[in-house]
């Protein structure tokens, strides 16, 4: 075609693009891994293999992320059998609000479980006056507590996708099979266990990575327990440069051998097979004390799951060193909020993780849809290494896309693509493009894919150019991707703990790591505050996001 | 006449896929042509290089003399009518059909008046500011011919144009079709795989198979005389018998077939097929059902009943499968009976040598 010519340089530009930010940063940190002074040498990879410390963060590493699999499916499952097949009253709002976890930033999650949970924490306090115990109850540390943070935030994967394949089920299914006589639990077994497996292989594999790079959690809480993310952020301040290397290659292979593992994309477990027919209709509860049983167990899980953040509100409204034995806060202010805008030192970190994420999205968006729109073009042979590299972030945990970013930008040479960026504004931005392009990508990918080919080509034959068809009619159209696309990537660069902690600056500091020392100088009513400005944020970005779903969809 | 539309040796591969081979048509101005032919036989490829989509491997498409086989589709200056109408669903009806006018240039209450034009042409009056997804199939049907006849095309192109509509909307949505394109006087290419689409809507008919133009006609050659038994096949209801050709009689053919002989007519320009093996293409008008020493002798399996006559299918001795049309009480299914050509048989058998198909 006559637009392959332009086509193609705009995918080599792409590529090369692609190439520089994400597989040259990880394939030189398997480089450097292996360098010594004095040319190649293995000395690093014998000094991690030979340290039972680094074996046992490995270790760690590996069964926390199996166990967190585990355990969130036990939550998650369940809820979403329970919500998406009986009729609960509230189930609506309900099936909302368990899904709340999946758009909160993992470090806000983990400082609502230490103000709940922790040895000064609301429960732990509760029970202490309760009992009029001396000593709180338990210490909210180690792997326990790893756990515990990982299955209240990860269970969202289980419990999004499986809901998600159960609405897809076809009901004429269940009807069928019903007609040929299988009873329910037969029906269960045969049709709907089968037609959730992609759902269950999809979430397991989310849930291993998401656990596997997990870095606030294991930071906070961890303790003397140390899995492979931390141990990688302590071996860097000790100065060992090149075993962190050699660690992060470890934890980016372990990545990718689950990914290999499972092969399975969680891409197609949400799909569900494609529908047609109705969805299964809720089965509703009529005995009043079955409905009432099963109303309070839904409600009181949730309320379970959202105690930690209502937990957080609450902690944010506390005047600083007046809540120490009581059950409740004795006091209320609004002081911690003031100070957040009125003290221009508090403030900095807000503006900066707005215009931090700000820019990491317009960047994300422009990257994807230019890689969604070059690969539905189908215009040249370097369509798969753009899905490939489009992708790959996903598979490599933060920590591993951290230290790769600072290795190539800390040296000056500018020949082989490596700059001075560490220390400077544009390190973060680009890490958290980095990070942003394959959830990005996979939602605009998803509108381009939707939309239908013709429509750019009765455009052409109406005399519209490539500028006109694409102002007019693509973009218009894929707006509820877009916004799907950039909601997401804002809501993560926004939130994001584990590659800022490595990469920040005092000027460039964002909320995360203010929340962190906030807690750190004992300011808890700041910190807690900042995190509710974190959640609401969040979650209004993402309720724009997905807000314009739906809208404006391609006709039947 | 010089040809308005000209396509010479029109030639398109995927991969491996020969898509259109050396395809060759001409039409004159305000002529309707239909593309026929089964899926995957190439008629939607013919339609897309005309339109600009693709770029032909090879060949040459001419309108009014001017070679436009590399003019892009925003220049080509042909209207389409996609087979899913590829209406833009964020735009309201009177955007969409001045989509192409703004390509123009044209605005204000040009456009407008413009728009209105279009509309009433398709009987949607009124209509700029509803909704596409609003309409019926059979509305959002017209919107897009209105939107691709709005600009003044010089060829209009339909892509199956009628697949997405109700059967029972279908031949009324056709003849108004017939009428708007007859008054606009727009020279126009249609694709379809119904037979009577074609022949309805078609001035001419081109036959595709594999790529190939296997014969271009009116509906009536076609019919009297195919060139081969696909277009036989294709065009109208048949059968096929193997027979034996005996030699040339005084004003036809002699063949055996099933151990009878039948003397059958040559259609005028037909080839000769030479004394040995043959296949005989029948149409069921062709025949007739009765007893007679010269019938091929065959048991009734089925019978498909349309009011006036029905269809009655008839395995012979032999083995053979023959339609044969007849009164509906004639006979019964599972009665043995005898065929034989009909009185009126001309046009209706056609000899093709037995390696044809």
């Amino acid at each position: 075609m006559r637009r392959a010519h332009s086509g193609s340089l705009g995918a080599a530009l792409l590529l090369a693009l692609l190439l520089w930010l994400v597989l040259y940063p990880l394939a030189l940190v398997l480089v450097e891994g292996l360098r010594g002074p004095e040319g190649w040498t293995l000395a690093h990879v014998r000094e991690f293999v030979s340290r039972p410390t680094e074996l046992r963060a490995l270790w760690g590493s590996l069964w926390i992320s199996l166990a967190s699999v585990a355990l969130a499916a036990l939550i998650g499952i369940p809820l979403a059998l329970l919500l998406a097949r009986y009729d609960l009253p509230g189930g609506r709002v309900l099936g909302g609000l368990v899904a709340l976890p999946a758009v909160l930033p993992p470090l806000v999650g983990v400082v609502a479980f230490l103000f709940l949970y922790g040895e000064t924490g609301f429960i732990p306090l509760l029970l202490m006056w309760l009992f009029g115990l001396e000593e709180p109850p338990w210490r909210l540390q180690g792997p326990g507590a790893i756990l515990l943070v990982h299955a209240y935030s990860m269970y969202v994967y289980f419990y999004l996708l499986v809901r998600a394949a159960l609405v897809s089920l076809d009901a004429s299914q269940l009807e069928a099979a019903a007609s040929l006589g299988a009873g329910r639990w037969r029906s269960f077994r045969t049709v709907v266990i089968p037609h959730l497996r992609p759902a269950l292989a999809g979430a397991a594999l989310l849930t291993f990575m998401t656990a596997l790079g997990s870095f606030s959690a294991p930071y906070v809480f961890g303790g003397g327990f140390r899995v492979m993310p931390t141990q990688i952020v302590a071996t860097r301040l000790n100065g060992e440069d090149q075993l962190a290397m050699v660690q992060t290659a470890s934890l980016a292979a372990m990545a990718l051998l689950a990914l290999l593992l499972f092969r399975s994309d969680p891409r197609e477990a949400v799909g569900g097979g494609g529908r047609k027919g109705a969805g299964p209709t809720r089965i509703a509860i009529r005995r009043p004390l079955a409905r009432l049983l099963a109303g309070v167990a839904g409600w009181g899980l949730a309320t379970l799951l959202l105690l930690p953040h209502l937990t957080l509100v609450l902690v944010s409204f506390v005047p600083v060193g007046t809540w120490t034995t009581e059950p409740l806060p004795p006091a209320y202010t609004l002081e911690n909020y003031a100070t957040l805008v009125l003290d221009p030192v508090r403030l900095r970190p807000l503006l900066n993780s707005l215009w931090l994420a700000t820019v990491a999205t317009v960047a994300a968006v422009a990257v994807a849809l230019a890689g969604a729109l070059l690969r539905a073009r189908r215009a040249t042979g370097a369509r798969r290494a753009i899905e490939g590299l489009l992708a790959l972030p996903w598979a490599v945990p933060g920590t591993v896309f951290a230290i790769a970013l600072a290795t190539v930008f800390s040296v000056r040479e500018p020949l082989a693509g490596r700059f001075v960026l560490v220390g400077t504004l544009w390190i973060l931005p680009i890490a958290y493009l980095v990070r942003n392009l394959p959830i990005t990508s996979r939602a605009i990918s998803a509108g381009v894919r939707a939309l239908d080919p013709s429509l750019d080509e009765a455009a052409a034959s109406l005399g519209a150019g490539r500028r006109r068809a694409l102002l007019r009619v693509t973009l218009p159209l894929l707006r509820p991707a877009l916004l799907a696309g950039a909601s997401l990537a804002f809501v993560t660069a926004f939130g994001d703990f584990v590659t800022s902690i490595m990469l920040y600056t005092y000027d460039t500091r964002p909320i995360s790591l203010e929340i962190l020392s906030s807690l750190r100088q004992a300011d808890v009513g700041v910190a807690a505050a900042y995190g509710v400005v974190l959640m609401l944020v969040s979650g209004a970005v993402f309720a724009l996001g997905s807000g314009g779903q739906g809208r404006g969809g391609t006709p039947g | 006449m010089t040809p308005f539309l000209a396509v010479e040796g029109l030639t398109k591969r995927f991969d491996r896929v020969v898509a259109a081979e050396n395809v060759t048509l001409s039409l004159t101005r305000g002529e309707m042509l239909a593309l026929l032919g089964p899926s995957g036989s190439g008629k939607t490829t013919v339609l897309r290089l005309l339109a600009g989509f693709e770029t032909p491997d090879a060949g040459r498409i001419q309108v009014e003399g001017e070679d436009v086989t590399t003019v892009e589709p925003v220049h080509r200056r042909f209207g389409m009518v996609f087979q899913h109408y590829a209406l833009f669903p964020h735009l309201d009806v009177g955007r969409n059909v001045g989509f192409g006018l703004e390509s123009l240039g044209m605005k204000g209450p040009e456009l407008a008046e413009r728009v209105a034009r279009a509309l009433a042409l398709v009987d949607l009056t009124g209509l700029e500011r509803r909704r596409i997804d609003q309409l019926s199939g059979g509305q959002q049907q017209r919107v897009a011919l209105a939107r691709a006849l709005a600009p003044e095309p010089r060829v209009l192109l339909l892509d199956e144009p009628l697949s997405n509509l109700d059967p029972t909307l279908r031949e009324r949505t056709r003849g108004e079709i017939r009428e708007l394109i007859r008054r606009v006087g727009i020279t126009t290419v249609l694709v379809t795989h119904e037979q009577d689409e074609a022949f309805d809507l078609g001035d001419r008919v081109a036959v595709l198979r594999s790529g190939k133009l296997e014969q271009v006609g009116t509906p009536d050659e076609l019919y009297a005389a195919p060139v081969n038994p696909f277009v036989g096949g294709f065009v109208g209801r048949s059968s096929i018998v193997p027979v034996t050709v005996l030699g040339p009689t005084s004003w036809g053919t002699r063949i055996a077939v099933e151990g009878v002989e039948w003397e059958i007519e040559r259609p005028a320009g037909h080839p000769v097929v030479l004394p040995g093996p043959a296949l005989l293409l029948v149409r069921p008008e062709a025949l007739r059902l009765g007893d007679d020493p010269q019938a091929i002798a065959g048991r009734v399996t089925t019978r498909r009943f349309t009011g006036p006559s029905s269809y009655f299918t008839v395995v012979t001795a032999g083995g053979a499968t023959i339609e044969v049309v007849a009164p509906p009480a004639a006979v019964q299914p599972g009665e043995r009976v005898g065929i034989l050509p009909s009185r009126r048989a001309a046009g209706g058998l056609h000899l093709f040598p037995a390696d044809a198909v």
